[in-house]
């Protein structure tokens, strides 16, 4: 394994080094576009899954019941079943709104999908190991408020998870294919897709000098959740490692 | 307390579930209605089984995603096992390294492959040399094995280490000492104590290269997987019914590995494919 990833690492290296910069800047004028919109998805996804997600983790955490279990269950469904089939479910059932199937929202829906359960885990696994019944009676008994108690006590108590779930997301988001191959629009292209393009359609240099620009977007990200994840990994035990779908 | 926060706790899961119901559970009944639609009525579901190209892609997609699963519990087993075993200089390296490929897209593994095995890539020019004759193999069978393989490989190696960590070096000994053969030692102490970590791992490894549909895109120019097939079968064939019927039994399929391996681990895993 690592001598695949060492193998293929020296070649890209032995690319750049032996070529100029000259095939980036091709790929910058060619699929500058790709770039921002992954961004853009990126972050939105992020937000999204935010105001969703933390509140919906919050309450999956307080009650426990074989309703909030069912849906904790289902939540993980778009990650379990192959994002082609959530993707053509999607088209056939909103295809028919061009306004809606033609913007990058349409994008956005499924990557919210594929990444929510993993915010909504990150900051539960979190909720479940404070105790949380204690710090609200108290919060409570000083007359804190529903929304007061969730804002200064939940919110700041969670943060550990809510960060972690957010860099989580925003790789995956960055990363998504399976899912998003089939939800773009020549118009609504993300980085992954043009991935895909350059190396169907364009000389391999360019491919090459693509994923190494992939690379230097997504490393940061992923080298990030590694410092995050290694003191919390010492104190509790590690959750299993989450899995985006190649 | 319970009582009184009852009316926030339904606003506060409220999005979250309109989102899901909206976005995820309709267009999935709508898929599940649309497999069954076509000329055939619910016959489209019956003729995966009987139509000699789909059945052929459903088991070569079956068989490939089990030899995977086979080939990569062998080798993130041991490797898993060594790497918690031992410390060296440059570990903790080697292991952020292993995680990274978790967060690479499949057309990026696909791509990998061919630069490794590709008409261009490592291998061809190393056998070029050795043997004067070009080694491919990217576009067949073999190079969609060692993508997935690529892919499969960290997921397993993380959670038999977290696994192998816990434990007990004793029993070894003590088997050991017993007079236990290493490949005894092997069979009767290790490997039900990783079972499992090897049954959860093992599934989504499955799950993972049953659904994979971005390696195979980068790859298969000429042989059918099930994720192919649906792909062709929706864009250049638009046989819609076909496509979903295709999809329901592939997300089934998966959903029932990862499912089943939960049951018989008897812990919970994250069904993350």
């Amino acid at each position: 394994m690592s001598i695949t990833a060492g193998l293929t690492n020296n070649y890209f290296q032995g690319v750049k080094s032996g070529l100029t910069l000259r095939w980036v800047g091709e790929v910058w004028r060619l699929y500058r576009e790709t770039i921002f919109l992954s961004m853009t998805i990126a972050g939105a996804c992020l937000a999204v899954d935010l105001a969703l997600g933390v509140p919906a983790a919050y309450v999956l955490a307080r009650r426990q019941s074989r309703l909030t279990r069912l849906f904790e269950e289902a939540l993980v469904l778009p990650v379990a079943i192959p994002g082609l089939a959530t993707a053509l479910a999607l088209i056939l059932t909103y295809g028919v709104y061009r306004e809606f199937r033609t913007s990058w929202v349409f994008i956005l829906v499924g990557h919210v999908l594929f990444t929510l359960p993993f915010m909504v885990r990150s900051v539960l696994a979190v909720l479940s190991s404070i105790d949380l019944r204690t710090l609200e009676e108290s919060a409570r008994s000083l007359g804190a408020r529903f929304g007061q108690r969730f804002i200064g006590v939940v919110l700041p108590n969670c943060r550990g998870g809510i960060l972690a779930g957010a860099l989580m997301v925003v790789t995956l988001s960055i990363g998504e294919f399976n899912m998003t191959w089939m939800l773009h629009t020549p118009l609504t292209r993300t980085l992954p897709v043009g991935l895909a393009d350059s190396y169907a359609s364009m000389r391999l240099e360019i491919g090459s000098a693509y994923t190494i620009v992939f690379f230097i977007m997504i490393i940061p990200l992923l080298v990030a959740m590694q410092l995050f994840s290694r003191p919390r990994e010492q104190a509790a035990a590690p959750e299993p490692a989450a899995e985006p779908e190649p | 307390m319970e009582g009184r926060d009852r009316p926030y706790l339904i606003l506060f899961v409220l999005p979250a579930l309109v989102f899901f119901t909206a976005f995820f559970l309709l267009p999935m009944a709508r898929l599940v209605a649309v497999g069954g639609s076509g000329s055939g009525g619910a016959a489209t579901y019956a003729a995966i089984i009987t139509t000699p190209r789909y059945f052929r892609s459903l088991l070569s997609s079956l068989l490939l995603s089990l030899l995977v699963t086979g080939a990569t519990l062998l080798i993130a087993g041991i490797a898993g096992l060594f790497l918690e075993r031992h410390r060296f200089s440059g570990r903790s390296l080697l292991v952020a390294m292993l995680t990274f490929p978790l967060a690479f897209p499949g057309v990026v593994v696909g791509f990998m492959v061919i630069m490794l095995a590709g008409r261009q890539g490592v291998i061809g020019e190393l056998t070029a040399i050795a043997t004067g004759q070009k080694v491919v193999f990217a576009y067949s069978m073999a190079g969609l094995f060692t993508g997935y393989l690529y892919f499969s490989i960290p997921r397993v190696i993380l959670t038999i280490m977290a696994a192998a960590e816990k434990l007990d070096a004793r029993l070894e000994e003590a088997a050991r000492s017993l007079g236990a053969r290493p490949w005894h030692v092997v069979r009767d102490v290790l490997i039900p104590a990783l079972r499992p970590a090897l049954f959860s791992s093992g599934a989504i490894c499955f799950a993972t290269s049953m659904g994979a549909f971005g390696t195979a895109f980068t790859l298969a120019t000429d042989i059918e997987v099930l994720p192919m097939t649906i792909y062709t079968e929706f864009t250049l064939r638009a046989n819609i019914a076909v496509a979903a019927a295709l999809s329901i039994v592939l997300g089934v399929i998966t959903w029932a590995g990862l499912a089943l391996a939960r049951t018989a681990a008897g812990s919970t895993v994250a069904a993350s494919a």
